[in-house]
């Protein structure tokens, strides 16, 4: 059974489309992560979806019960905002006692609700604050604690953990996902983080300029990206890409393009790749982990080799990345520290074929 | 680094003392000028306070502006409760309560009606809103005289004339497009997150209005109220025009004591009058003046 359908959904502000004919659907218990740059209408679909924006084309079903224009109040929705939105006027308590007052919630309901969900938070000693005597990461609970005192059919969240410090940031997703596996509630969490979206997420819908990109499973939407708007946003650093051309090299299917003037470099293809690729220009896409560098006289399934001038060497720690010139274009590779290049070096790589994507350079979908 | 703080402070620094010489000098001249224009300020307030409390012959005698010789609270007495005003001798005191039981309600619904046109305008919008609000804003560029023959017709038309009611609604009018744009220009700064997640808590406009938005609003309400109070209180072209005799507020009253037909011009009643129709918007900033700066001065609440 599906919690949330979302069919052919459009929304237009005068002339400009934000979205473009959305079609979702979220299992009961899922987590479904809206996520994409500024702009490309993750945050409008979700208050579509929680009827803060009118739904004039298109349909949305929660259960299967048409919302289309039924209240926010009368969706079985709950919400927690980027900028946490609570009352600040009113105690903890009284923020969480809020929504269930408008309902006309029994006293003793209501006082369960509030002393479970803050057990679950571990918020019961902030419960006599106001949000102005609390730290970004409370008000964070606080906020979500507003949100399950009301044990709705869907949370919705807005970008949750954008306001907080990068450590915090680390800390509350973790937070909640395990809240996510202890409740197992429907959840649809906007945010333009693809980190948050890949962890968080059982499934991703990837939007851009209005429409769903791809809508699959985290495994799948990094390492068989739709298109390569998908390639290049999921992960970080972000997908190479490299124009180059399908050729057979000695009977076998390659990519070949220039790394310099006088160099050419030929990367027989793996497998799968090998049997959808046709003679043509294609986009290579290679992640920059899927480099490492290339040991003399060994030789491993799937891999090709070839080298490039080193431009740039970044360590941060636990890797190094290195900027290689490949052509017109700059690659990135992530390396272990004890790989790593050094500065000018031309660098032999392997390239692990099997996790290469090609891309038609014209449409720019996955081959 | 603290021994040669110690050193360098032995040393006769002569550019330093020339420094604080000025510095001195600088503040003497502001101060002094400070207080010169605080006390030309201050001075007619002073001769009105002063000339309360003189007797009428030593004020003819030595003039409006001299030291007092004789003391009396007669003249507070007279102001307030036998006084002859326009051919009444019963002082200023039921002005005044004309003047509260009009200022009082026309603050409060005023004010309030204001809360709620900021609120709908910034919170709720629809289409053309803002065209609306651009509309209650002009009130606030009209001059009250150009509105004076439409009032004169419509007072005539509900018989309202010469009655405090006719003064309440003039304004409660004639004030909401000033409380509609302080509340309004306070509440857009409210962050519509705020509504939202109200909206899916289950609330409806006035429950949350009453129970999110009116809990933030003291600061501006308090300006509303003293902008308000006193602006109705002070007012007085309506109150001239539109009512007489006993029916008038106390600034339209004092105005009548002034240009009276008597002789005799007792500057020592109608100081104390004038005193009394002071007292009640100058109580009213005492006890909100520091609201006042702050409200209007604050603008979002984080």
């Amino acid at each position: 059974m599906s919690s949330l359908t979302i069919r052919e959904l459009h929304k237009s502000y005068g002339a400009v489309e934000v979205l473009k004919g959305i079609n979702l659907e979220a299992a009961t218990g899922e987590f479904i992560a809206l996520v994409g740059p500024s702009g490309c209408g993750k945050s409008t679909l979700l208050a579509m979806i929680a009827g803060l924006e009118a739904t004039l084309k298109g349909e949305i079903y929660i259960g299967d019960r048409l919302v289309n224009s039924v209240a926010p109040k009368d969706r079985d929705i709950a919400m927690v905002f980027q900028s946490y939105a609570l009352y600040p006027t009113m105690t903890v308590r009284e923020n969480m006692l809020f929504g269930m007052e408008a309902r006309g919630v029994p006293r003793d309901e209501r006082d369960a609700a509030i002393e479970r969900v803050s057990k679950l938070l571990q918020i019961t000693e902030l419960l006599k604050r106001k949000p102005g005597q609390l730290s970004g990461g409370q008000r964070q609970r606080v906020a979500m604690g507003r949100a399950l005192v009301r044990d709705p059919a869907l949370f919705l969240f807005d970008e949750p953990l954008s306001n907080l410090d990068a450590k915090l940031r680390v800390e509350m997703r973790t937070e909640i996902k395990k809240l996510h596996n202890r409740i197992g509630k429907t959840t649809i969490y906007v945010t333009h983080d693809q980190v948050e979206a890949m962890t968080l997420a059982s499934r991703i819908a990837v939007m851009h300029q209005g429409s769903v990109q791809q809508f699959a499973d985290p495994d799948t939407v990094y390492n068989r990206p739709a298109n390569m708007f998908v390639a290049g946003f999921m992960g970080s650093p972000s997908m190479n890409f490299i124009s180059a051309e399908v050729v057979a090299d000695k009977g076998q299917p390659a990519v070949t393009f220039p790394v310099s003037r006088d160099r050419m470099a030929t990367l027989a293809l793996a497998n799968g790749v090998a049997s959808r690729a046709k003679p043509g220009r294609v986009m290579l896409g290679i992640r920059p982990e899927h480099l490492s560098r290339a040991v003399p006289g060994t030789s491993r399934p799937g891999t090709a080799t070839m080298s490039a001038p080193v431009e740039v060497v970044e360590p941060t720690g636990a890797e190094t990345m290195a900027v290689l010139r490949v052509g017109e274009s700059e690659i990135v590779g992530r390396f272990t520290p004890d790989e790593a290049p050094k500065m000018g070096e031309d660098m032999p790589l392997a390239v692990d074929m099997t996790r290469a994507c090609l891309f038609d350079p014209t449409t720019t979908q996955l081959i | 680094m603290s021994s040669s703080v110690a050193v360098t402070d032995q040393v006769f620094d002569a550019e330093a003392a020339v420094a604080r010489r000025r510095w001195v000098v600088a503040r003497v001249a502001i101060y002094g000028l400070l207080t010169l224009f605080a006390l030309i300020y201050i001075a007619p307030l002073i001769v009105v306070i002063l000339n309360s409390f003189r007797d009428l012959p030593e004020i003819n005698h030595n003039g409006l502006i001299a030291w007092p010789q004789s003391f009396s609270l007669d003249y507070w007495v007279q102001a307030w409760d036998s006084y002859c005003v326009g051919g009444t001798c019963a002082g200023v005191k039921g002005n005044f309560f004309n003047s509260l039981e009009m200022t009082i309600p026309a603050t409060i619904i005023s004010t309030a009606l204001g809360a709620i046109n900021g609120y709908i305008l910034s919170k709720w919008k629809f289409r053309g809103s803002d065209i609306l609000f651009g509309c209650i804003l002009l009130g606030v560029f009209v001059p009250g005289q150009l509105s004076l023959m439409p009032w004169a017709f419509l007072l005539g038309k509900i018989h309202l004339t010469n009655s405090v009611y006719g003064l309440i609604l003039i304004h409660c009018v004639q004030g909401l497009s000033f409380t509609t744009l302080f509340c309004r220009n306070f509440y857009v700064n409210i962050p519509d997150d705020l509504i939202k997640a109200a909206r899916i808590d289950g609330a409806g406009f006035w429950r949350i209005f009453w129970k999110v938005i009116v809990p933030i609003s003291p600061p501006i309400l308090i300006v509303t109220v003293i902008w308000q109070f006193t602006g109705i209180w002070n007012e007085f072209l309506f109150g001239v025009i539109f009512t007489s005799g006993q029916q008038q507020p106390i600034t339209a009253a004092l105005v009548a004591l002034g240009t009276g037909g008597l002789s005799v011009h007792a500057y020592n009643v109608a100081s104390a009058a004038v005193l009394i129709g002071a007292i009640p918007p100058l109580l009213v900033y005492f006890l909100g003046g520091k609201y006042f700066v702050r409200g209007l001065t604050q603008g979002a609440i984080k």
